[in-house]
């Protein structure tokens, strides 16, 4: 069977499955009305139950906390079974079918393989900026080449793991088929992103993965900071988006084409200078991309709304918001690599914002209580180090560690959501500790993810931030700063994962009496994936072993080996890198290890062995606490600048205008109306009126005198009557 | 003494009199309306002296028509009265000027 001809099946897959379950998935729902106020929240409700069974009895309301009413199903219905099957089946093929097209791929010569099924957006011809007339045209087109292929691997796979996991965690929640739809959905999209052979369309698949990035934030609505954190999510990203879609139409107006295979020729062909000196065109167009990733993929300064996204269950952070959909800046600017190589100046900044990112987000992750938010700062920051890695040029590193923060992240935030079962609901780490033996697997599989995240040598992380580490340093593009800066982050990283690790695993329980009781381990659907993950997390970093490993041949750093098609400059990288010795390498990597490992350490002498010393320290350094736990205020400031300065401020603005200008224009309009009504008012009044009244006068002056005699007694009239006729009568007579 | 037709019209033309003086003068409606009666029976001696004068029938008819009509203009009168009263509480002709401008 050809998979690479049948590429396009793989986000169909998906799709399929979303349209099932969106369109038909309320026939299916057996859950009964009541449920809704259960997952409300209103008030947790255990049901009385043994405790020797384990948890297949277990109460089915833990409906509070940040993760709303997760529970073990008392009641398991055949058509939940189907949703069980179908969703995470539907991801399977696509897994399969990924592995398929892969390995066919690699086995072509230039291991690139494009299918346009048709041309989504016809020609249409337009003046470029250099005069020229280009026909526009974007493809329902599908490109699978090393760049894209790494990202369907991890998407589908990944993606089913944690489906499999989703089928156990979210077992009791009510819309079970709803969240299914949304994550198929999400899958669609997400490889509808990766797998594109055009701007055009990535940008489809980028909405796409927006909106269920919003629906699943937003999954329990009926908590208002989940709405809003799905609000914030849009909004923030939008800010992106336009930068993307500036740059889109900025790149059709110089290159006039969206093709990623044409746009890479076109800058390729040397008919552009790198733009070393100054701020060009394509330094703009590759700025507004980068901007378009800041939103995607939690940069500063729109990194905001991914800490807030953590209002989902725990899958959907660990799939949409550690996994994939942030990865998709990177992504995208590794896609632009060879915009990238031409604009050194934006991919210093680039360099800059990710080194920044990387250590601003781990100093907030120091303090934070909330173990999903340590681990969703854990995940910007480490989206810095990617950054960082893009920006000095070393775009398989980049590539290489947002395969190997795919694996140990999911798994850290799959155990979290292991944990938060486990506990009921609880969040908040003050109130774990000691868990390590009550939910073994757990304990192990979040253990060998935070030893993969410090960066211990043999496990994936050590290999992909080691090589961003060592890139950072001896790039051309690199410097010592931003060494420093990463080395920094690496150790801070150490410490809040170890922090993490030994409030909720290790020393004293300080879980509350009522929790303790019920604390138990995640039935298989959670644990299996968890457990491979923990695999996937030791071995995935030997794909890309550090070169100065030379115990391993050129081709077991499999890595820059499978990329080197897409990123032509890996060759030109490799020679620089040259210059540094192996011995500089393997110095720095003894010190990015040493600093781990003191990281480490601090966190078990602070957080196990003298637990006292984290107040004390937290009391001596107040300011820098609170500055810190209220994550440097830039939410604060965010809501000063933009929420209420410009959002309120332009609101005023725009009231100003609106009562000036638009209601002037109205009131301008009233006032002449009015005039001119006066006018005609007052020749009624004087005029029309005037004539009418004075006629009315005259006669009335004329009849005055009748009036008098107008008496209305009638005897008066009689009389009248009277001397009218004796007075005829008298002149007849006389006469 | 021979009583003629000079006779009948003194009669009459006194009888008109005392009624106008009546119809002008008293306040009263009621009383009013009985010197309009008067008045027309006035009239009616007068058409009946010359009916007997001249021999002509026509004159006695004349009188039954006025009778007849006086009749009907009386009960319509007091009808108007009586409704008038019910409104104003009064029968003072004086008192009654709504035909005023």
């Amino acid at each position: 069977m050809n998979f690479l001809d049948q590429i396009w099946l793989i986000p169909l897959f998906p799709l399929a499955g979303a349209a099932l379950m969106l369109f038909f998935g309320k026939l299916l729902d057996p859950q009964p009305p009541s449920e809704v106020a259960v997952a409300a929240g209103v008030e947790p409700v255990e049901d009385e139950h043994g405790h020797g069974g384990g948890h297949s009895h277990h109460a089915s309301a833990h409906g509070h906390g940040h993760d709303a009413g997760h529970g073990h199903g008392h009641h398991s219905s055949p058509t939940k079974f189907l949703v069980k099957l179908i969703c995470p089946g539907m991801v399977l093929l696509s897994f399969i079918f990924s592995v398929g097209a892969v390995w066919q791929l690699s086995g072509l010569a230039n291991r690139s393989h494009q299918v346009i099924l048709y041309t989504w957006l016809a020609g249409m011809p337009f003046h470029m900026a250099n005069g020229g007339i280009a026909t526009f045209s974007a493809d329902w087109g599908f490109l699978l080449d090393p760049l894209s292929s790494v990202m369907i691997l991890v998407v589908t796979g990944i993606g089913f793991l944690i489906h499999v996991y989703a089928t156990g965690y979210m077992d009791h929640d009510t819309g079970f088929y709803r969240f299914f739809g949304y994550f198929n959905l999400f899958i669609f999209f997400m490889l509808m992103l990766v797998l594109a052979n055009n701007y055009a369309l990535l940008f489809v698949g980028w909405e796409g993965v927006g909106l269920c990035s919003y629906l699943l934030i937003g999954f329990y609505f009926h908590k208002k900071s989940a709405g809003d954190a799905g609000k914030k999510a849009f909004i923030v990203n939008r800010v992106g988006d336009a930068g993307f879609i500036l740059g889109m139409l900025l790149m059709l107006s110089v290159l006039g084409t969206v093709r990623f295979t044409d746009v890479n020729a076109a800058l390729r062909t040397g008919h552009f200078a790198v733009e070393t000196a100054g701020f060009g065109v394509l330094s703009a167009m590759s700025l507004l991309m980068f901007i378009g990733a800041t939103g995607k993929s939690a940069q500063v300064p729109l990194y905001v709304w991914l800490p807030d996204a953590m209002e989902g269950p725990t899958p959907v952070s660990a799939l949409i918001h550690a996994a994939t959909m942030v990865t998709a800046g990177v992504y995208m600017v590794a896609r632009s690599s060879a915009l990238f190589e031409l604009t050194p100046n934006t991919s210093s900044i680039v360099a800059g914002v990710g080194a920044f990112t990387a250590i601003l987000a781990a100093t907030i992750a120091l303090v934070q209580n909330d173990i999903k938010r340590v681990l969703a700062y854990s995940t910007v920051s480490q989206l810095g180090y990617m950054f960082l890695a893009l920006g000095v040029g070393a775009y398989w590193v980049a590539v290489f560690h947002l395969f190997t923060h795919a694996f140990f992240k999911a798994l850290l935030f799959l155990c979290s959501g292991s944990v938060i079962h486990a506990m009921g609901g609880e969040q908040d780490m003050r109130y774990m500790g000691g868990l390590k033996n009550k939910i073994p697997i757990t304990h192990w599989t979040m253990w060998v993810g935070s030893v993969a995240i410090a960066g211990i040598p043999g496990l994936a992380g050590f290999f992909s931030k080691d090589e961003i580490l060592w890139q950072a340093y001896s790039s051309p593009k690199g410097s010592q700063i931003l060494w420093f800066v990463g080395l920094a982050t690496a150790a801070l990283t150490a410490f809040y994962m170890w922090r993490l690790m030994n409030m909720t695993f290790y020393g004293k329980s300080r879980v509350k009496a009522e929790v303790e009781a019920h604390i138990h381990e995640s039935p298989a659907a959670m644990t299996v994936p968890l457990v491979l993950l923990a695999i996937g997390s030791v071995l995935a970093g030997w794909l890309g072993t550090p070169k100065a490993w030379t115990i391993f041949s050129d081709a077991w750093r499999g890595f820059p080996g499978w990329l080197q098609p897409v990123f032509a400059s890996a060759a030109a990288e490799a020679a620089k890198e040259g210059e540094h010795s192996a011995s500089t390498e393997w110095i720095l990597m003894g010190l990015s290890v040493a600093i781990a490992i003191i990281g480490i350490s601090l966190a078990r002498y602070f957080y196990c062995i003298k637990t006292e010393i984290p107040g004390r320290i937290q009391a001596r350094c107040k300011p820098l606490h609170s500055l810190l736990y209220n994550k440097w205020y830039v939410d604060e400031i965010y809501d000063f600048l933009f929420v209420n300065g410009l959002g309120k401020g332009g609101g005023r603005v725009l009231g100003a205008f609106d009562r000036n200008i638009v209601d002037g224009g109205v009131n301008g309009a009233g006032w002449l109306t009015r005039a001119s009504a006066r006018i005609s008012m007052w020749w009624d009044t004087w005029i029309v009126d005037g004539a009418v009244r004075f006629t009315a006068f005259f006669v009335k002056m004329l009849s005055y005198p009748v009036c008098i005699l107008q008496t209305g007694r009638v005897q008066a009239y009689a009389f009248f009557v009277v001397v009218g006729v004796l007075a005829f009568l008298g002149y007849y007579i006389a006469k | 003494m021979h009583i003629g037709t000079g006779h009948y019209l003194a009669l009459s033309a006194a009888l008109l009199l005392i009624g106008t003086v009546g119809v002008l003068t008293r306040r009263n409606i009621v009383i009013i309306l009985m010197s309009i009666e008067l008045i027309l029976n006035a009239v009616n001696i007068n058409l009946v002296a010359f009916s007997h004068a001249l021999h002509n029938v026509n004159g006695q008819i004349f009188a039954i028509f006025v009778i007849t009509d006086a009749v009907a203009e009386a009960a319509v009168g007091l009808g108007i009265l009586i409704a008038l009263f019910r409104n104003k509480e009064t029968v003072q002709a004086d008192e009654i000027d709504l035909l005023k401008w």
